[in-house]
């Protein structure tokens, strides 16, 4: 049977597509995957990689014509089907989108054997009886108050695949199904879960490379001095969707204090100096922070929380994230059950999270659900820094370099300490000033006294 | 442990319930002297004389009446079938007596009845004695309907059958009662209602029962050479049946086949895939496929006869459009 070929959101941002060039043309054979047109749009000229399978029948968006996602683009089937009905809703649609995006349509005369539908009584007719297909003006899809256009009848995905969408916050726009049709399946999904670097602490985009190291690579920002358009790869795509989707919808406040890293730091010393050499390495600053951050929640469970528009969820489990930059974008391993674990645990489950980051080999349920998320630029020498919220969690951790600063004593001497920043983004919507600020407080008291938690 | 055949297993579980219960008879056409049409009561004369397994005259109708007659009055028979399609005669027997008797009571009465014999095509006997019931008694409330796979299940769930104080359909194969497997000499029993795990994988579940299930784990085996994991599991009884497993499987591989080897329309298969469909719609990457006869009366061309029931390529095929691998 014919089918419509869409155009697709080729960009995270994308709303119209313009069409460069067609790579097929009327009567050619087109095979899943085959690239059938050059599609421009906000960003960059994409090639449009078909989903569809059989013989391109018609060509509806001409050369330097504009489509809307969600708008066919193409007929595709077996030649000799008729398909004027097809061609005669998908213009109509043109012509609503055309009018929606207060564009002009496509200076390009439509091709001949497209009339007019009201030049033909009898087709008329055949409207009137079938109008959810031809009718005069489809319904507008509903609009949901993110700006992502609702699954239109041309997306198809599996119920898994939506399910692990809506899990995941993927728009299914953005991606191209694997299946039959076009059909989005969970092979899809995972493939761009893989791609996923997380977006939580976005403050350390661009941590590596030349911007620390001071030197730049190359002589200027492109090799040949002109302006670069870069495709923007699947991960970058949904770093980019997740991150604005976590910016633009909760509302972000933050809050910052000063803690005196010289206990916990002494404390980390103490123990590596005790842990046998074989046991696994140094423990990191980052297992004692997460265990902070455990405890500390412990006590103010309700910053362990997510919005779910309707409800807020509250975590039964602790589940803490921590950003690590990777070479192409960032992501977050969970370490699992923070609450009941030991500062020693953590650390090891830590260094496997991250060795599997740094290699691009976590599975996604090891990378997704945090309940809260730490960042750390203090190796990069960053002295305080805000981060983005890393959904579902509902307050992530910015942490800056541990320094030392001058102090007055309450004796009134000039002593020394090993001063670190912590910036605490928080979700309005589920976290409220006073709360947020009691448990950074808390956590202030927690590494700065571990001892008297322990009462 | 002693590797037996089916009718063997059969058998046992028929002598050892007559030695255990003397209300336990057999009854049916050919089961005393000649020893049963496919020799599965083979020495139950001799053991327990004619008053305890009977021979009746060519009689569907009034034999299988005669089974739930005795087994309202307190005798637990067996009454075999020589084939599922000779049921066909007594079919008013087990819809309007025996499923209905302990409704219509108000729970006074108990039909604690086996109806056992071979179902399902077998070779060479044309459309007319090569039909499967599952569907046709599966669809009556009131009866259990149980197909075990191996010998192992054969003996174990016969002998919850004999037990049950409900009417039960035991369905057999011809084909299977050759087959061999190990049976352990002490007792055992099966309970009616649980389903089998046969093989576990992951991406994809298959789900059949009695005389398929050898043809889906070689589906399942090729299917592994190709680099596919796929769970197997048999159902062993469709009523009641272990929707649990069934559910668990499918929300682990998210994809699922169903294999029946009976017609589609209507058919037990249909029924499961509706049922996974609705209970596991969220987890399902593809819909369910089945795998059954095509919808035609069974040829006698054996070539066709084959063709047209499910086979180990159509189950290793269906198996990879839910997987959504292009063939």
């Amino acid at each position: 049977m014919a089918e419509q070929v869409l155009m697709l959101a080729l960009s995270p941002t994308m709303e119209v597509g313009t069409i460069v060039k067609w790579h097929k043309k009327e009567g050619d054979t087109v095979a899943q995957s085959d690239v059938i047109c050059e599609v421009e749009t906000d960003k960059a000229t994409m090639e449009y990689e078909s989903v569809n399978e059989g013989t391109l029948l018609k060509i509806l968006v001409p050369e330097g014509g504009q489509a809307k996602i969600g708008d066919p683009i193409a007929v595709v089937g077996e030649s000799g089907e008729d398909i004027s009905s097809l061609v005669e809703a998908a213009e109509q649609k043109a012509e609503s989108a055309a009018a929606a995006a207060g564009a002009k349509p496509p200076a390009t005369e439509p091709p001949a054997d497209v009339k007019p539908s009201m030049a033909e009584p009898a087709k008329a007719a055949e409207r009137e009886e079938k109008p959810a297909v031809t009718g005069a003006k489809p319904p507008a899809a509903p609009q949901p108050a993110d700006g992502i256009p609702a699954l239109a009848g041309g997306l198809k995905a599996s119920p898994l695949a939506r399910k692990m969408a809506g899990e995941q916050g993927i728009n299914l726009r953005t991606l191209r199904g694997s299946g039959p049709g076009g059909r989005i399946v969970k092979r899809d999904i995972e493939k761009a879960l893989r791609q996923v670097a997380s977006y939580g602490a976005a403050a350390a985009v661009g941590v590596t490379g030349p911007a620390i190291a001071g030197t730049p690579a190359v002589a200027g920002p492109t090799a040949s001095g002109r302006d670069e358009q870069i495709p923007v790869s699947g991960k970058r795509k949904i770093i980019a969707q997740r991150l604005s989707e976590s910016m633009y919808s909760a509302p972000h406040y933050y809050l910052r204090i000063d803690v005196d890293a010289g206990p916990m730091m002494t404390a980390r010393s103490r123990l590596n100096a005790r842990l046998p050499r074989e046991a696994g390495g140094k423990v990191s600053p980052n297992a004692f922070l997460i265990k902070f951050v455990a405890e500390s929640l412990k006590n103010y469970p309700s910053v362990n929380a997510s919005w779910q528009g309707d409800t807020i969820l509250q975590f039964g489990k602790i589940d803490v994230a921590l950003a690590v930059a990777q070479e192409d974008g960032l992501i977050t391993p969970v370490v699992r059950d923070c609450g009941s674990k030991g500062i020693v645990q953590i650390d090891r489950e830590l260094k496997i999270l991250i060795d599997k980051a740094l290699t691009n080999k976590l599975a996604p349920e090891e990378y997704s659900g945090a309940t809260f998320t730490v960042s750390s630029l203090g190796p990069s020498g960053i002295l305080e820094f805000t981060a983005i919220i890393n959904p579902p969690g509902s307050a992530i951790l910015a942490v800056g370099r541990i320094h030392k600063v001058p102090v007055v004593e309450d004796d009134g001497s000039i002593g020394v300490r090993s001063q670190m920043m912590l910036t605490l983004s928080c979700d309005h919507r589920v976290i409220d000033g006073a709360v947020g600020a009691a448990f950074l407080s808390d956590l202030k008291a927690m590494i700065e006294y571990p001892i008297d938690h322990l009462y | 442990m002693p590797v037996i055949a089916f009718r063997q297993a059969l058998k046992d579980a028929m002598d050892e319930e007559m030695a255990r219960d003397e209300n336990v008879i057999l009854i049916g056409e050919e089961v005393a002297q000649y020893n049963g049409a496919y020799k599965v009561s083979q020495g139950l004369l001799d053991k327990y004389g004619p008053e305890r397994v009977i021979d009746t005259p060519i009689t569907e109708e009034g034999f299988t009446g005669v089974g739930i007659g005795a087994a309202l009055v307190g005798l637990r028979p067996i009454v075999e079938w020589m084939t599922l399609n000779f049921s066909a005669q007594a079919f008013d027997q087990v819809l309007n007596n025996a499923a209905k008797m302990q409704h219509m009571s108000g729970g006074q009465l108990r039909v604690p009845v086996v109806f056992r014999g071979p179902n399902g095509p077998a070779e060479f006997l044309s459309s007319q004695h090569s039909q499967s019931f599952q569907a046709f008694y599966s669809h009556i409330p009131g009866i259990k309907v149980v197909a075990p796979s191996t010998p192992y299940d054969a003996k174990g769930m016969l002998k919850s059958a004999i037990r049950d104080d409900n009417p039960v359909v035991f369905l057999e194969s011809e084909l299977m009662y050759a087959w061999k497997g190990e049976v352990p000499e002490e007792e055992y029993l099966v309970p009616l209602g649980k389903a089998e795990i046969r093989r576990a994988g992951e991406e994809v579940t298959l789900i059949s029962f009695s005389k398929p299930m050898q043809m889906v784990l070689e589906a399942a085996q090729a299917l592994e050479k190709e680099g596919y994991s796929a769970e197997v599991i048999d159902l062993r009884s469709l009523r009641p049946l272990d929707e649990q497993a069934v559910y668990e499987s499918v929300r682990k591989s998210n994809r699922c086949v169903v294999i029946d080897n009976d017609w589609p329309v209507a058919g037990f298969a249909s029924y499961l895939g509706w049922l996974i469909s609705r209970n596991c719609f969220d987890s399902l990457d593809a819909p369910v496929e089945l795998v059954t006869m095509e919808d035609v009366p069974t040829p006698y061309n054996h070539a066709m006869e084959l063709a047209m029931q499910p086979s180990v390529e159509k189950v290793m095929n269906a198996a990879k459009r839910v997987m959504y691998v292009t063939q």
